[in-house]
């Protein structure tokens, strides 16, 4: 399968996401297509490889969740992105489908502050369990003051 | 498994056998840094490990928001500290390739040559550490690991002649190379990869012949290809499972492919496989670095040299992810840049931290002592992990 | 009339304009007043000094021991970051620390110094705090690297302590990033000087406290 023929399979079956690029293809989908994308990917295009997900904050804009994967034998990388909306900050999770979800989820949601539903295990994963305040949220200060240590 | 307390408790399952909460904590001679494994143990066997991490997470993400493009490369050095210079190279390809900046030539082979001499230091210190683990400090376990240790310094040698620091260096930067090879290096760079390959030899034999490292590398730990791909995994663990995946030759960067080396693949997935992984990986650097030497182009060192501010670069609005085969596997950057001498949002795909997400699943079902020689074979680096 | 054995004194260090960073170590750094000694040694150790000279006696044990202490000091493996990576280099082929009587230990409960390598996090804090607490008496610290020294090029990350003497008391700094191990060396014989004038009897030598 080529880039070409995955992306024409992306536009029939998924109408509302739109691809750009060639390497990778980045698709920008709406939240209720994400698992099925995801599905789809690994099923039917062979994204098997799991390389990362993560967040981006867009200040007013709001969130949007990026998760890259990549078929391995053809060469076929898809970096999918899927805007949260301003305000909301929950999103299906891929850990159902991906494995490799799991932990880079809990990075997210320690991160940025997103639930995603279904993840079997949300939790911080960086900062301490107790830790109020998600950092890489444009809103918050790089140099948070945090007594005694800092 | 559920997380717990650090406190070792005693709980019955169904079926009425016991189960032992044990903390391999943060401080651990063999945690290859700050990791917190809390294992739940039936007997000698573990049933489930939940990793803490974060113990190291040193905000890179949020700091590489103010920092420029000048300042940061010598920051991300010390995400993969072993080898450094492959996760400035992450960094400085993203930019470069968001801003559609050209590198010269000579720049691109001496960022191979440097990568590849990382990747054999790199390499000799995994051997080094994971023999000591296994082995014990006291034990035998530290022979092979002063002999590794020796190496590295040679090695460790070129680079502050170059640089001029040990372990962690600024030599990238947007554009090319910050320093040029001094005047005799290039001769001492050979017979120091030849007086490692020589040793190399010795030390396979040293180990192969050791029955006891056999039975504690075979059969353990095994990493099945379709977990490997699912989970994120890179690097040697990958191609010691099967999958025969290199970013230097599925997507090249940085005239990777004016050289020939081949990529070892071995099918098994244990700890031995991905150490038969790295062996054959020592040799096909070190024939790496001699073909760079042999063909070394004269020309700018940098696309922009002279750089006279650390607000001087400026990328524009773009976004880009750009990867590299660092000695752990796939060391990612992904740079949403906007216009300014800033990046907007960077993060790091960390090869330690997928790598080490893989734990969960292969650690149930081995012993206490294969705990250690796993965390070993999957060499983490928790600057990688954390962040 | 009973004569005081003199309490000894540390050369001044060269710098002399970090005033208020000495302020912070005596306000900061709580150290125990006194090594715990059993009453018994107490009272010899009163009855050596009731005699005329008597502290000649005290201060010739106190430099048979602290030549002793300081000759085979066993820091704790606690390497953090990437200064874990030096102080590897450190103690292996090349620097070789053993030569110094230094085995690297990986028990705090049988280890004389804690050699703070890398950057201390909020959350590996307290961690650090209980190992240090492991350590029995007496016992050193020295912190190694920018980031240990005062938060290094992290400094201003929301998750990095500005430094480990907010933490523990530490002897000695050993500036660097990553300080190469000929400056750890350097940081490891200073603090073999420290621990020379360490005194048995009572407190530790007491930095100049007045210093016009």
């Amino acid at each position: 399968m080529t880039r070409e023929q995955a992306a024409t399979l992306i536009g029939e079956r998924f109408g509302m996401a739109q691809v750009d690029g060639t390497s990778p293809l980045v698709v920008t989908l709406p939240v209720d297509q994400w698992v099925s994308f995801a599905r789809f990917a690994k099923d039917t295009l062979g994204c098997r490889f799991f390389a990362f997900s993560t967040a981006v904050d867009w200040k007013e804009q709001g969130l949007e969740v990026v998760v890259r994967v990549e078929n391995l034998d053809t060469q076929i990388a898809l970096l999918m992105k899927t805007r949260l909306g301003a305000g909301i900050s929950s999103c299906p999770s891929l850990a159902p489908v991906y494995r490799g979800a799991n932990w880079m989820e809990r990075e997210c949601y320690d991160m940025f502050g997103i639930r995603f539903d279904g993840h079997p295990d949300l939790r911080r994963i960086l900062l301490a369990d107790d830790w109020e305040g998600h950092p890489l949220l444009k809103s918050y200060a790089v140099d948070t003051p945090h007594p005694p240590y800092r | 498994m559920t997380s717990s307390e650090a406190a070792s408790r005693i709980e019955l399952d169904y079926a009425g056998g016991e189960r032992l909460t044990m903390n391999m904590g943060p401080q651990h001679p063999s945690a290859h840094g700050v990791f917190r494994a809390i294992l739940t143990l039936e007997g000698e066997t573990v049933v489930g490990v939940d990793a803490v991490i974060g113990y190291l997470h040193r905000c890179h993400e949020k700091l590489a928001e103010t920092l420029t493009y000048a300042q940061y490369p010598s920051i991300a050095s010390k995400t993969d500290y072993v080898a450094a210079m492959t996760s400035e190279f992450a960094y400085v390809l993203a930019a470069e390739d968001i801003g559609k900046i050209e590198v010269p030539k000579r720049a691109q082979y001496l960022r191979v040559v440097t990568s590849e001499l990382q990747r054999v230091a790199s390499h000799l210190l995994w051997l080094g550490t994971w023999c000591m683990d296994m082995g014990g400090a006291l034990g035998g376990g530290a022979t092979i690991f002063l002999y590794a240790i020796r190496e590295r310094e040679l090695i460790l040698d070129l680079f502050e002649a170059l640089v001029g620091a040990r372990l962690l260096y600024g030599f990238y930067q947007v554009g090319g190379v910050r320093y040029d090879i001094p005047a005799g290096w290039a001769a001492q760079c050979r017979d120091t990869i030849g007086l490692i390959e020589q040793r190399i030899d010795e030390y396979e034999d040293l180990l192969e012949g050791n029955p006891f490292f056999l039975a504690r590398a075979r059969g353990v730990g095994v990493i099945s290809r379709e977990l490997a791909q699912d989970v994120g995994i890179a690097g040697p663990l990958l191609r010691g499972s099967g999958v025969p995946f290199d970013i230097r030759r599925a997507a090249p960067y940085s005239s990777y492919q004016d050289f020939q080396f081949t990529v070892p693949v071995e099918p098994d997935g244990d700890c031995f496989a991905r150490y038969r992984v790295r062996m054959v990986e020592f040799r096909e650097s070190i024939r790496i670095v001699r073909q760079v030497l042999d063909g070394l182009p004269e020309g700018p060192i940098s696309s922009r040299p002279g750089l006279k501010s650390v607000a001087q670069t400026r990328i524009p609005k773009g976004e880009s992810y750009a990867r590299v085969e660092g000695p752990r596997g796939e060391v990612g950057c992904y740079l949403i840049a906007d216009g300014s001498a800033k990046p907007y949002r960077m993060k790091w795909r960390g090869a330690s931290f997928s790598n080490l997400a893989v734990l969960p699943h292969i650690i149930p079902g081995h012993k206490v002592a294969d705990v250690v020689a796993i965390m070993g074979s999957v060499d983490p680096v928790f600057g990688e992990v954390d962040r | 009339m009973e004569i005081k054995a003199p309490i000894p004194v540390i050369p001044a260090p060269i710098w002399r304009d970090i005033k208020d960073l000495q302020e912070w170590e005596r306000l900061r750094q709580h150290r125990p007043v006194g090594d715990k000694h059993s009453a018994l040694f107490e009272s010899i150790t009163e009855g050596v000094h009731s005699f005329p000279g008597g502290f000649v006696v005290t201060t010739a044990a106190d430099a048979f021991f602290n030549w002793a202490r300081k000759s085979s000091v066993w820091p704790v493996t606690f390497g953090l970051a990437c200064c874990a990576i030096e102080m590897m280099a450190t103690f292996a082929s090349r620097f070789d620390v053993e030569r110094l009587g230094m085995v690297p230990w990986a028990s705090p409960r049988h280890s004389d110094l804690m050699v703070v390598s890398g950057t201390v996090t909020i959350k590996m804090a307290p961690m650090l705090e209980r190992i240090y607490d492991q350590m029995p008496d007496p016992k050193w610290a020295l912190s190694m690297g920018s980031c240990a020294n005062s938060g290094g090029p992290f400094r201003h990350g929301y998750h990095v302590v500005k430094g480990v003497d907010r933490v523990i008391p530490i002897d000695v700094y050993v500036p660097g990033c990553p300080p190469p191990p000929e400056s750890l060396l350097n940081g490891l014989l200073l603090l073999q000087d420290q621990i020379a004038h360490f005194r048995r009897t009572g407190q530790r030598a007491a930095p100049n406290a007045k210093v016009d």
